[in-house]
């Protein structure tokens, strides 16, 4: 299904639209990018998901904005802006649709679900919906393989897809119906994903569980047999006491979330 | 059989908070390497026998030892977690699950090779993961175990996440430099290695996020134990991960040297009705493997000896129901869109390799054809400028080796014999429950 490879290149890039958003407070966060790391230049991604963040697209102003803030040149920051796949130049919906159609996805099922979202949505590959609501686009290889088909909404993992549950999901996003990943968070809009990704976190990273079936297919499997690894020093450890730093009994508002119900397992 | 070692916590609940964590006895090993001399703790991982998780199984104590230790200059540590090879799953559900264990496996790692600046260079398309690690990052930094002065052992130590921007290339060790300076992601010529100039022209370690992760368990417990498991050359525990025509896909952890008949019977076997045909050991730069190998240990030596490599032990599993030519085509067109461009072989040999596969699934190939490919797979391996256009080479060269009449019998059928829905997951009931 080679044409499930084609870009829309028939719809013209924009160029400069002349309705930026970047203004001081962004130059401010763009500087405050550059502070974390030893070389200012090292900056440049986060500064580029930074602009999407604001822009919805990396615009011609927002390659200005990093140029100037990092003394390179607009040509230089281009370069690196048009190498990596997550920066676009069109104009993303709210949310990103990714189908894996890596082979191990594709066989699995990803082929028939991108071309049925495809019909359903009326779009082609990196295109996007008249309502400006979904970008699709077929993804590689998502570090996911164990859930195939696999699908993700602004990088936020949906797990073994069909066809059916893939349509359902596009629908709940246009309707703005409140959607949750399944091992991730309530779906925020592409650009306040762009945000995080940028460096500014948002607050969610305790939603969602710690990882799905499959993550925990082999522990659940070697719980049921009592496998362990062989045992280690486990409490012996006579180097704790020499170096200060808190423990997790000077938390204890920590402590009850900590706890695990239905185990059973822990000897110490 | 199996030995959770780094997916043991998984099960807790929120296991990804700095408490859940503790409460495991997370951080007793940085206590203990920060009473140790760093060379020290570089020798404790030298003789645990820990090789590199990333793919090539390079010795990790052996490469923080070719850190410089009398060149003035800054050192880093990098941790790769750009995780992007075709079938592998291993470090992101590591970093959701459990982000500390990686956490406090950098602090330990860049004490040894003593870094002042750790980066985790992390893909951009996982949202929820950056999120995990940056609050991990700073739940550490709150609790002093980064930071100045680090529990009172005078190490300072800065660790920053770095979100990349989707590009395969740039979990290539060097390439993966030149992004994290904020250029677009190219190998560079070695040497010098990164050992010696590395991140900014300074002496770096790059490490995989599952060998960093391994670590803290290492000091914690001692080489000794770390190396009871596994086999003579391939030594610890280590996530497989199984994914594909699989009763219950996802990731076991084993000591090296399981084998797939093993992991099989572990997962449920392959779908129900259905047989083995075809699997990758480490992701799809590693050569194909057939039910012929089902008993091949699973470490680097056993793997190697049967003409493949254990790469990143994802095992992508595909049953009868799957055309090989259309499993090989997309992974040839997944390699024609990573390669950089910066070399000759890869950059025009994976265009070319695209359009014979092309030709020959939809049927309109020749036999000639099938020379043509292993011509231009001859002309990729070991001319190419990085390991991409190797691996690129591997599932043609491995898949004509052992399904040469598949191939014939596209051209002979007039198109590709199978039917694409029977290998879904939704072709038959109760294969995805
Ligand atoms: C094209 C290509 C992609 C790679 N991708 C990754 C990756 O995503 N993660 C990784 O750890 N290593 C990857 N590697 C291997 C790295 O170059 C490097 O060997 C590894 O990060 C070293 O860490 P280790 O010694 O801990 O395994 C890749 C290599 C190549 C050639
Ligand atoms: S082999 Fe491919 S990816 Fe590697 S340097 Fe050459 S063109 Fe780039
Ligand atoms: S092949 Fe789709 S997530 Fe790996």
């Amino acid at each position: 299904m080679a044409e499930n490879h084609a870009t829309a290149t028939d719809v013209p890039v924009p160029y400069s639209t002349g309705d930026s958003k970047i203004t001081d407070t962004t130059i401010a966060e763009m500087r405050e990018i550059a502070a974390r790391y030893p070389v200012a230049r090292s900056a440049l991604l986060p500064m580029l998901h930074l602009v999407q963040s604001v822009e919805g697209r990396v615009t011609p102003e927002g390659i200005e904005a990093c140029a100037d803030v990092l003394g390179l040149t607009g040509a230089e920051v281009s370069a690196v802006a048009t190498f990596y796949t997550m920066y676009k130049r069109r104009p993303v919906g709210a949310y990103h649709v990714g189908v894996c159609t890596n082979t191990l996805c594709a066989v699995m099922g990803g082929d028939l679900i991108f071309e049925r979202l495809k019909d359903h949505l009326d779009v082609g590959n990196d295109e996007t919906t008249e309502d400006g609501k979904i970008t699709l686009e077929h993804i590689e290889c998502n570090a996911a393989c164990d859930y195939a088909p696999v699908m993700m909404v602004n990088w936020e993992f949906f797990d073994d897809m069909t066809p059916e549950s893939a349509t359902q999901l596009v629908d709940d996003l246009r309707e703005g119906t409140e959607v949750k990943s399944p091992r991730g968070a309530t779906i925020c809009t592409w650009k306040e994903a762009e945000r995080v990704l940028a460096g500014f976190p948002d607050g969610r990273a305790d939603e969602g569980p710690t990882g799905g079936k499959a993550t925990l297919a082999g522990l659940r499997l070697a719980r049921e047999r009592n496998w362990t690894a062989p045992a280690g020093r486990q409490g012996s450890a006579p180097a704790l006491d020499g170096v200060p730093g808190p423990r997790p009994e000077d938390q204890p508002g920590r402590e009850s979330q900590a706890v695990h119900t239905d185990d059973t397992r822990k000897e110490d | 059989m199996l030995t959770p070692v780094l997916s043991d916590n998984w099960d807790q609940i929120r296991s990804w908070q700095l408490a859940s964590y503790q409460r495991q006895g997370g951080y007793d090993a940085l206590r203990t390497a920060l009473r140790m001399q760093p060379a020290d703790v570089v020798t404790a991982v030298k003789d645990s026998g820990l090789r590199g998780r990333g793919g090539a199984g390079f010795p990790t104590g052996m490469k923080w030892s070719f850190i410089p230790q009398d060149n003035p200059k800054p050192k880093y540590l990098v941790v790769n977690a750009d995780e992007s090879e075709p079938g592998t799953c291993k470090d992101i559900p590591l970093m959701l699950a459990s982000p500390h264990t990686l956490v406090e496996g950098v602090v330990i790692a860049s004490y040894a090779i003593r870094a002042s600046v750790a980066f985790i260079y992390v893909r951009g398309e996982v949202l929820h993961v950056i999120r995990r690690l940056q609050q991990a990052v700073e739940e550490a930094k709150a609790a002093g175990f980064i930071g100045q002065n680090i529990l009172g052992s005078g190490y300072d130590l800065d660790v920053v996440v770095h979100a990349g921007a989707g590009a395969y290339i740039c979990g290539e060790e060097t390439a993966l430099l030149d992004s994290l300076e904020g250029r677009r992601g190219q190998p560079r010529l070695r040497p010098p290695f990164p050992a010696v100039a590395g991140l900014y022209g300074c002496p770096t370690v790059i490490n995989n996020v599952e060998s960093i992760a391994s670590v803290p368990a290492i000091i914690k417990n001692g080489a000794d134990w770390f190396s009871s498991m596994g086999t003579e050359k391939s030594k610890g525990m280590t996530l497989y991960s199984l994914s594909g025509h699989v009763a219950r896909p996802g990731q076991y952890e084993a000591p090296l040297g399981i084998t797939l008949r093993q992991l099989l019977d572990l997962a449920g076997g392959v779908r129900e009705g259905h047989e083995l045909k075809f699997w990758t050991p480490g992701g799809s730069s590693t050569p194909l493997l057939t039910a012929d190998h089902l008993d091949v240990p699973l470490d680097y030596e056993g793997v190697g000896s049967v003409g493949s490599m254990l790469g990143t032990k994802a095992l992508q599993i595909f049953d009868e129901t799957t055309c090989v030519v259309r499993a090989v085509l997309r992974w040839t067109e997944f390699y024609k869109h990573e390669s950089c461009g910066k070399c000759t072989p890869c950059r025009e040999g994976t265009w070319w390799l695209v359009q014979i596969l092309e030709r020959l699934e939809h049927g309109k190939g020749t036999e000639e054809d099938l020379d043509t490919l292993l011509d231009l797979c001859e002309n990729i391996l070991g001319r190419s400028f990085c390991a991409l256009g190797d691996g690129a080479t591997s599932p043609i060269t491995s898949s004509i080796q052992y399904f040469k009449d598949e191939y014939l019998a596209h051209f002979e059928n007039g198109g590709c014999p199978f039917d694409p829905m029977a290998s879904t997951v939704f072709a038959t009931a109760g294969a995805s429950a």
